[in-house]
């Protein structure tokens, strides 16, 4: 069963001032912003509005009457800055913590409560320390998020609606309780409906008529018939683990230490839901708030916890701890699910495959992610282009590799010219210098004419010979372009074994 | 009858000691037919699977027929599904070329180190790797002590490896199991038919351990080693090496 609890900041805007001020706190204080010409009041404070002061007044008439009003110019878009950065703090209370704008929070504190000794602790323990930091709060606790946001702002201070009881609660509160719009309130007012009791056991149907949709969806919300949806402010990882240390840590050891329980606690969870981690990152909380982190990736999933040390093993030193670290957080941004686990048993293959992406993933964290790479055919002809590499590494080969055509097994990555001596047009050359040696040539054969292709470059083609010099090493040479423009140049490009 | 217990006595202690001296474990997967004309030369007639093979080039013709023969005695290794990896670094190799000689190019994983001293790093860590068929390594210099560490890599894992040095400071010694030098002989066509004919290397064994060093003058044709009884080779002292 879900528990939320909300939080409601009553005075949050004026409070979030005063708290640095602490001058002000008890005066009335009141924040304005310039309407059409004049200063409207956007938020007061707790003894301005026993004053009598309340948002939407005009400063001229308060300060008429109150000679002593603070009146401070008021930011916009400071409520939502602040009520996000109080959201992010709750989630020491519980991970999923939620904004409620506003001026309110919601948290889902299911699980979460029994950690502080009950539910009025939790309460307690919230109100206590978001009072110290000078907000005035209301909190309340119910099993739905519409029931618990009633009481936090109807109901009694502190509120705790028992499981299953969020009806009785409602009862007797008006029905601004239920997040209404303002059109609909009025048109209950008038009906002479102030209670939610006094139609909260209508037929749905006649509600929606006589007010619209949202009257009975705000009620079914209430009352947990209908379900309710919060972003949480920090989305919940599922492959998260923390470590926090009651001393700060600040040596290699203490590090590894810390690396190991995190990688043990989080291969047994990627076990049992059968994934294995693809990346992680394992970041590190310096307690001066710095963060640092090291990143590893993988070929195959894995949840090997020894091998995933290993990836991060070199990568402790470049850590700076200075004066330690207190927090420790291993987190795996990409999985995937290990499907050939029961296989593996009966095929040694797959066990090889997983052996060698080990031994590839230490590399690859070594000497970096591109000096790994496999090559597959590609359907071209231009030789540079011929081959391109598979991605992802396991990628199988969709066309076979063509071997009707003389390939050199070295091949230049940039070809380089020659001088050459050709008894014809067309015939393969008798001599050629490479390097300022002369090689005479014993043995030919092609040429073999390789166009560009135009769709990809422009170029002239190529005319490739495979030659013998007279010791009987091969080389593959090409004259680019025809005879007829002048003396065309000639390449070497490859050669053979 | 003791005569006959006595051989198979003095056999098996002769494959102890082999497996103490670097040329490993005799397994049942040996092909000795495969590499019929290369396993005269090693103790027992077989050639070694766990050790390093190392191969010295000078030329730029002569390595690529070094990487050719690798390749050639890599295929004859591979297993149906069984990568294999080849270390460098700036190789030249070209995957397209690799396929006449009897490996499927993308049974390869290369490996461009960025240092020489990390491609060393790497050709370790792959040695000890059981899971692959073959590592081929292509570095300079190796000292003594690298070459010590790699075929102690290898006699625990048993993965063969080719270490291929082109221009090397110096041939200095190294733990390796043998040294071969492979040099391009010119191609047999047949009846002087034109064209260039099959590759043809003359494949010197300088040193092996135990062994006696040999040469060969062979032919790749059809995917197999053959023998060339040609009378025009041309007798090593005659050609400029070097």
């Amino acid at each position: 069963m879900p528990r939320y609890a909300s939080i409601w900041f009553p005075y949050l805007l004026a409070e979030s001032v005063t708290r640095k001020r602490p001058e002000l706190r008890d005066g009335p204080v009141v924040l304005a912003s310039r309407q059409r010409g004049r200063m409207v009041i956007d938020a007061v404070n707790a003894p301005a509005k026993a004053k009598g002061i309340h948002v939407g007044m005009v400063v001229a008439d308060c300060k008429a009457i109150f000679p002593d009003l603070r009146v401070l110019e008021s930011e916009s878009g400071k409520g939502e800055k602040i009520i996000q950065a109080l959201a992010e703090w709750s989630i020491r209370y519980t991970p999923f913590s939620s904004v409620d704008l506003p001026d309110g929070l919601i948290l889902d504190t299911t699980g979460c409560t029994h950690l502080w000794g009950g539910e009025k602790e939790y309460l307690e323990s919230i109100e206590a320390k978001l009072g110290g930091y000078g907000y005035t709060v209301r909190c309340a606790m119910a099993d739905t998020i519409g029931a618990a946001w009633a009481a936090t702002r109807f109901a009694n201070p502190r509120c705790i609606v028992k499981p299953g009881k969020q009806k009785e609660i409602l009862l007797d509160l008006s029905p601004e309780a239920l997040r209404l719009e303002a059109s609909v309130l009025e048109r209950l007012r008038k009906l002479g409906l102030k209670r939610i009791g006094d139609f909260i056991d209508m037929p749905p149907s006649v509600l929606r008529r006589r007010f619209g949709a949202a009257l009975p969806l705000r009620i079914g919300q209430a009352l947990g018939q209908e379900m309710e949806f919060v972003i949480p402010v920090e989305p919940i990882e599922p492959y998260r683990e923390r470590l926090c240390s009651m001393e700060p840590i600040a040596t290699a050891a203490g590090i590894t230490i810390a690396l190991r329980n995190l990688l043990e606690i989080l291969c047994q969870q990627l076990a049992t839901d059968g994934m294995g981690l693809r990346q992680g990152i394992f970041r590190a909380y310096r307690i001066d708030g710095d963060v640092q982190h090291l990143e590893i990736g993988t070929n195959l999933p894995s949840r090997n916890p020894n091998h995933l040390f290993k990836l991060f093993e070199h990568k402790i030193a470049t850590l700076r701890p200075d004066l330690g670290f207190e927090l420790f957080v291993l987190e795996a941004t990409d999985v995937e699910p290990v499907t050939d686990e029961q296989a593996a048993i009966w095929n040694a293959a797959s066990q090889n495959d997983a052996k060698i992406g080990e031994l590839l993933d230490k590399v690859m964290a070594k000497a970096g992610r591109e000096s790994v790479s496999r090559y597959l055919p590609a359907e071209q002809y231009w030789p540079e282009r011929a081959v391109k590499k598979a991605m992802p590494l396991w990628e199988k080969p969709v066309t076979p590799w063509r071997t009707d055509w003389p390939r050199p097994i070295h091949l230049l990555s940039r070809p380089e010219t020659i001088e050459v001596t050709a008894v014809l047009p067309d015939y393969p050359p008798m001599l050629f210098r490479y390097k300022g040696k002369t090689h005479h040539v014993a043995k030919s054969d092609g040429p073999e004419r390789i166009e560009q292709e135009w769709w990809l470059a422009d170029g002239l083609y190529r005319d490739y010979y495979c030659v013998e010099d007279e010791s009987g090493a091969r080389y593959w040479l090409f004259r680019s372009g025809p005879y007829d423009a002048g003396r065309p140049e000639w390449f070497i490009h490859g050669f053979f074994a | 009858m003791e005569a006959e217990v006595k051989r198979e006595m003095a056999r098996q202690l002769q494959s102890k000691i082999d497996a103490m001296q670097g040329l490993g474990k005799r397994s049942e997967r040996q092909q000795r037919n495969a590499l019929s004309p290369f396993g005269s030369a090693f103790p027992g007639g077989v050639f070694p699977m766990a050790a390093i093979h190392e191969f010295i080039s000078y030329e730029p013709s002569d390595a690529a027929s070094t990487s050719g023969f690798m390749t050639a005695l890599v295929g004859k290794f591979m297993q149906e599904g069984s990568l294999c990896l080849w270390i460098g670094n700036g190789t030249k190799i070209y995957p397209s070329g690799l396929g006449h000689f009897g490996l499927k190019p993308d049974r390869i994983v290369f490996i461009d180190a960025p240092t020489a001293k990390l491609a060393l790093w790497i050709i370790e860590e792959a040695l000890k790797c059981e899971a692959l068929s073959a590592v081929v390594g292509e570095i300079k210099e190796l000292g003594f002590t690298e070459s010590r560490r790699l075929q102690l890599a290898v006699e625990r894992s048993g993965v063969p490896g080719f270490i291929h040095r082109y221009r090397p400071q110096a041939e200095n010694i190294v733990a390796c199991t043998a040294r071969w030098k492979i040099t391009a002989l010119p191609g047999n066509t047949v009846d002087g038919l034109p064209g260039m004919g099959h590759s043809c290397w003359d494949i010197q064994l300088l040193k092996v351990r135990n062994g006696k060093p040999d040469s060969w003058q062979v032919s790749w044709s059809g995917n197999n080693f053959a023998p060339i009884i040609e009378k025009h080779i041309v007798p090593q002292q005659e050609r400029n090496v070097g």
